[in-house]
């Protein structure tokens, strides 16, 4: 018999297989750098500088832009009015999207078109809509305040009121999100197994609140902490609204994280000074995901 | 077709040995069947001869041509999977095309449009279309070459996946348990028709298996292995009538064999329970009786025993019967007239016709019957 | 399972009625408003139906005092081109993330769920001094490029090839096939319901794609549908709504009829997002 081969074990034609893995992924490999990850790592280079758009130099600032971002009063306004319109708008999406959710998912008839016309606003263009919005929020023949007239409380100038224009947008929010949040709900409800709501049944709880409490919303517990997630991420990127109704006013009550970035980056032209929002923007992000990603594990640890 | 020849082949998963130095040899127009439990390597022996998996050590060849480092499209073997692996998307038609398009169509020449309007690709398409035609035609596969995957029956499926491997006349055949997924009726139905398929291409045909029954209805050879090794290979017959150890003689067989702690006694006389019978063996230490379930005699002296239970099977009767001094159970293989007036709880004597001796390394040992007319041994 | 009772269904129903209505009354009154003439749409009573139609008068507004239909033009042009390059980057990538084996396959995948963590916000300031640099603001390369490559795509594929059974690819390979030729012989028609829930979110994220178009494009001509929108809506001033909601009718309406269309598609990309 032969002396036993010594071989690495890899398939014939691994070698060609590594070349071929290589030159697919290629393109898309240096596109995610210079698109995405390469862009991602300028910024925050930038921000360490104090170059302006244009400028033939780029001179090191050091922290310079962090520590004047502490001091920009627009800057706290506007990191301010980003987290009450996260805080207000999340909670109120995954309240309702969750309640739609249950309440489809029951729904014998008709699930299909309710799922469809909550859908509709997360599949319509944010930006024309929000002109619909702008007209329904009309101070004098808006649908809203005929509907709030009618009521009987006072008509307001939602757009236009310092302490409603946040509020008024954060709804326009929940609209477009809503639909969102309960399409991912009904597939965590789909994945919730029939049998144990007949175990329910059969140990003697049939009642919907005890369907709720003891099954559907220990279960959903993921699929929670992921929708909060992908709502808050959402939520904080929230520019739309605000550069096409309010520009930010009135009094800068609208003033959010992404308008003022824009503002500064490209309006004013101070680049780096953009970059350092930016970058801000970035850290609440990832901090959002760090903490869903926590709020998950430590699930996992005591499921 | 080719004759397939391994040597030595060593194959290791990180640290986990999943074959250790097997030596194989398949004849020219040969059915081999790879047989053993599940785990034991013979799909991983089946992908490294295919080259879909290397090896840490050994040579694959064909022909007597050293194949191990070819890719597995240069080998020119054809597979069929226990999943059949047919492209979903694409007809039955175009399933059995797709071998031959690959290999005598050059890429560009593939594509419908510039491919149709060229006399010469125009030719090898109509060439691929009468053999397509051909073999689904061996295959009673005509009335469903427009089909998709999905749109057949589990059998078909299975035929689709064996004309795509033999369409391009390959020089053997890995099949890797094609029949698992079939229900039995139609599993039995299969192996007829993949035998007959074999014998009329006189193929070379390597077949991996679980299943003992089918592995001896189909194959000229059965290769046993267990735990990353071969444990040996013979013809079914004698693989079952001369099991060259004791896994073997326990893997194949159903039920299994009757394994018995025995000892030999004085002049070689084999004893079990301290009950003396007729045959003689070797002095060898830890020695083990196997006896075939059929191998049983009922009679007024042997070991004694008591019924526990009997399952009528309609064409036989397996009995449960607790040796008197162990408690060990045995089965005994009678015909139903034999078993007739049997109930549990009754008490029994068996002699073994035929036996097996093991040594302690489980190693087959001769053994010789006492008696004249127990002559039949094992 | 026990019979329903009647009451619990019928407050289940109104609420979804009710919540629905909510919904869809932004649609409705943008219809309504696009048919009316300006006298009826300052009408203290709100009414569905007008009055006196005018709904010819008010699209033909839209479509010539902005051009309307570049718009849209722009916009199909820019969802395709973007999908196209994001489709041919993203299935090889994801066919040798989930199916080959080779050295840095692991650091690729982990670069890919690094980048799935970057909002698309992030790299505006870099691109735009990039774009600036190349001469190439202010055109449809402008608007295209940052989008050609969707790491969400890639790691969807990836998460669907990883379903393809392994057979079929040994098959493909013993019959010949180079590792090019499965990705897009094999793994692309298999891929196909996949691909079309990322086209269909490709498509939503890309026609209603506001910021990066509002901070690229100048010239009207160029405009996408949304910033189209917003250019006229800053040209009208909030006083002609006849046409403007004209316009948001028009610009809305192949979202929503391509989601009545292949709502399933649509949905069950949303839903791949990494429910599990």
């Amino acid at each position: 018999m032969a002396e036993p081969l010594r071989r690495s074990g890899a398939r014939p034609g691994a070698r060609a297989e590594q070349w071929a893995a290589w030159l697919l992924g290629l393109p898309a490999f240096l596109l995610m750098w210079a698109m995405l990850l390469g862009p991602a790592l300028a910024v925050i280079l930038l921000s360490f500088t104090d170059w302006s758009f244009g400028e033939a130099e780029l001179r090191w600032h050091g922290l310079g832009n962090y520590l004047e971002l502490w001091g920009d009063r627009v800057f706290w306004v506007s990191l301010r009015n980003t987290l009450i319109y996260v805080g207000v708008s999340v909670p109120a999406t995954v309240a309702l999207g969750l309640l739609a959710a249950i309440l489809i998912e029951g729904a014998g008839r008709g699930r299909g078109l309710y799922r469809a016309l909550y859908f509709l606003p997360v599949a319509s263009t944010l930006l024309g809509m929000a002109l619909v919005w702008e007209f329904m929020l009309h101070p004098r023949v808006g649908f809203v305040n005929q509907v709030v007239a009618a009521l009987g409380f006072a008509r307001r100038d939602w757009l236009n009121d310092p302490d409603l224009a946040l509020l008024a947008l954060a709804a326009i929010g929940v609209w477009q999100n809503l639909g969102l949040a309960m399409v991912l709900f009904m597939a965590g409800l789909q994945a919730i197994p029939a049998d144990l709501y007949e175990a329910l049944a059969l140990d003697g709880a049939d009642g919907a609140w005890e369907r709720f409490r003891r099954i559907t919303w220990p279960l959903l517990g993921p699929a929670l902490v992921f929708v909060m997630a992908i709502m808050a991420i959402r939520s904080f990127q929230v520019f739309d609204t605000v550069a096409v109704l309010t520009e930010g006013g009135p009094q800068k009550s609208t003033e959010v994280l992404l308008y003022t970035m824009v503002q500064n980056g490209f309006t004013f032209l101070r680049s780096a000074y953009g970059a350092a929002i930016t970058a801000v923007f970035l850290a609440f992000t990832l901090a959002l995901t760090l903490a869903q990603t926590w709020l998950l594990e430590r699930r996992a640890h005591y499921g | 077709m080719a004759s397939v020849s391994l040597e030595g082949i060593g194959k290791r998963f990180g640290a986990t040995p999943v074959l250790q130095g097997v030596s194989l040899d398949v004849a020219d127009g040969e059915f081999l069947a790879l047989l053993g439990p599940s785990g034991c390597g013979k799909s991983t022996l089946l992908r490294i001869i295919a080259g879909l998996e290397g090896c840490n050590a050994g040579t694959v060849r064909l022909d007597g041509q050293d194949v191990t480092e070819l890719p597995a499209k240069a080998r020119n073997l054809a597979m069929v999977f226990q999943s059949y692996a047919l492209y979903p998307h694409m007809t039955v038609r175009r399933n059995i095309a797709a071998p031959l398009e690959l290999r005598r169509l050059s890429a560009w020449r593939r594509p419908p449009l510039p491919g149709a309007l060229l006399p010469s690709a125009r030719a090898i398409r109509a060439g691929i279309a009468a053999e397509v035609a051909q073999v689904a035609e061996s295959l009673g596969l005509s009335a469903l070459l427009d089909r998709r995957p999905a749109q057949l029956s589990g059998g078909q499926r299975q035929r689709v996946a064996l004309a795509r491997a033999m369409v391009r006349r390959p020089a053997a055949f890995l099949m890797d348990e094609p029949l698992s997924n079939l229900d039995a009726r139609l599993r039995g139905e299969a192996r007829e028709e993949i035998v007959a398929l074999q014998r009329r291409l006189g193929a070379t045909v390597i077949y991996v298996t679980h299943d003992q029954a089918e592995a001896m209805a189909m194959a000229d050879r059965v290769a046993v292995m267990q735990a990353g090794r071969l444990l040996q290979v013979a013809p079914p017959q004698a693989l079952y009538d001369a099991p060259a150890s004791l896994e073997v003689a326990r893997f194949v067989g159903s039920p299994p064999m009757n394994i018995l702690p025995a000892r030999i006694g004085l002049g070689g006389r084999v004893e079990v329970e301290g009950v003396a019978l007729p045959f003689h063996g070797p002095a060898c230490p830890g020695p083990r009786l196997g006896v075939r379930p059929e191998a049983w005699a009922l009679g007024a002296e042997g070991l004694p025993a008591r019924l526990s239970r009997i399952e009528r099977l309609g064409a036989e009767a397996i009995l449960h019967a607790a040796l008197a001094g162990s408690g060990t159970v045995v089965t005994v293989r009678l015909a139903p007239e034999q078993a007739a007036g049997l109930s549990p709880g009754q008490a029994l004597h068996l002699t073994p016709r035929a036996a097996h001796l093991f040594d302690e390394e489980g190693l087959r040992r001769p053994l010789h019957a006492t008696l004249p007319q127990h002559a039949d041994h094992g | 399972m026990a019979r329903r009772a009647l009451l619990p269904e019928i407050i289940r129903h109104a609420v979804l009625i009710m919540g629905a209505a909510a919904m869809v009354s932004p649609f409705v009154v943008m219809v309504a408003i696009s048919l009316k003439p300006p006298g009826e749409i300052f009408a203290p009573q709100f009414s569905l139906l007008p009055q006196q139609w005018h709904a010819f008068e008010n699209y033909r507004d839209a479509f010539t005092r902005v051009p309307l239909a570049r718009f849209l033009l722009n916009g199909f042009l820019v969802t395709f081109c973007i999908f196209a390059a994001q489709a041919a980057t993203a299935l090889p990538m994801a066919y040798a993330l989930a199916k080959l084996r080779w050295a840095g396959r692991g650091a690729a995948f982990a670069l890919v769920l690094l980048a799935l963590l970057v909002p698309p916000q992030v790299p505006a300031i870099p691109l735009y001094i990039a774009l600036w640099q190349l001469d190439l603001l202010d055109s449809y390369a402008a608007i295209i490029l940052p989008s050609t490559i969707s790491v969400f795509g890639i790691f969807l594929m990836r998460q669907f090839f990883r379903t393809v059974p392994d057979d079929l690819i040994a098959a493909a390979r013993m019959d010949g096939m180079s590792e090019f030729a499965i990705t897009w012989r094999i793994m692309l028609p298999t891929a196909y319901p996949a691909l079309a829930a990322f086209a269909c979110l490709s498509f939503i994220w890309n026609w209603n794609e506001f910021f990066w178009p509002y901070i690229a494009i100048q010239s009207e001509h160029l405009a996408t549908p949304p910033l189209g929108i917003a250019f006229f809506s800053n040209v009208e001033a909030g006083t002609n709504w006849g046409p403007l909601m004209a316009a948001a009718t028009v610009v809305t309406a192949p979202l929503a009829l391509a989601f009545l269309l292949a709502q399933r598609a649509f949905v069950r990309g949303v839903t791949m997002t990494g429910l599990k």
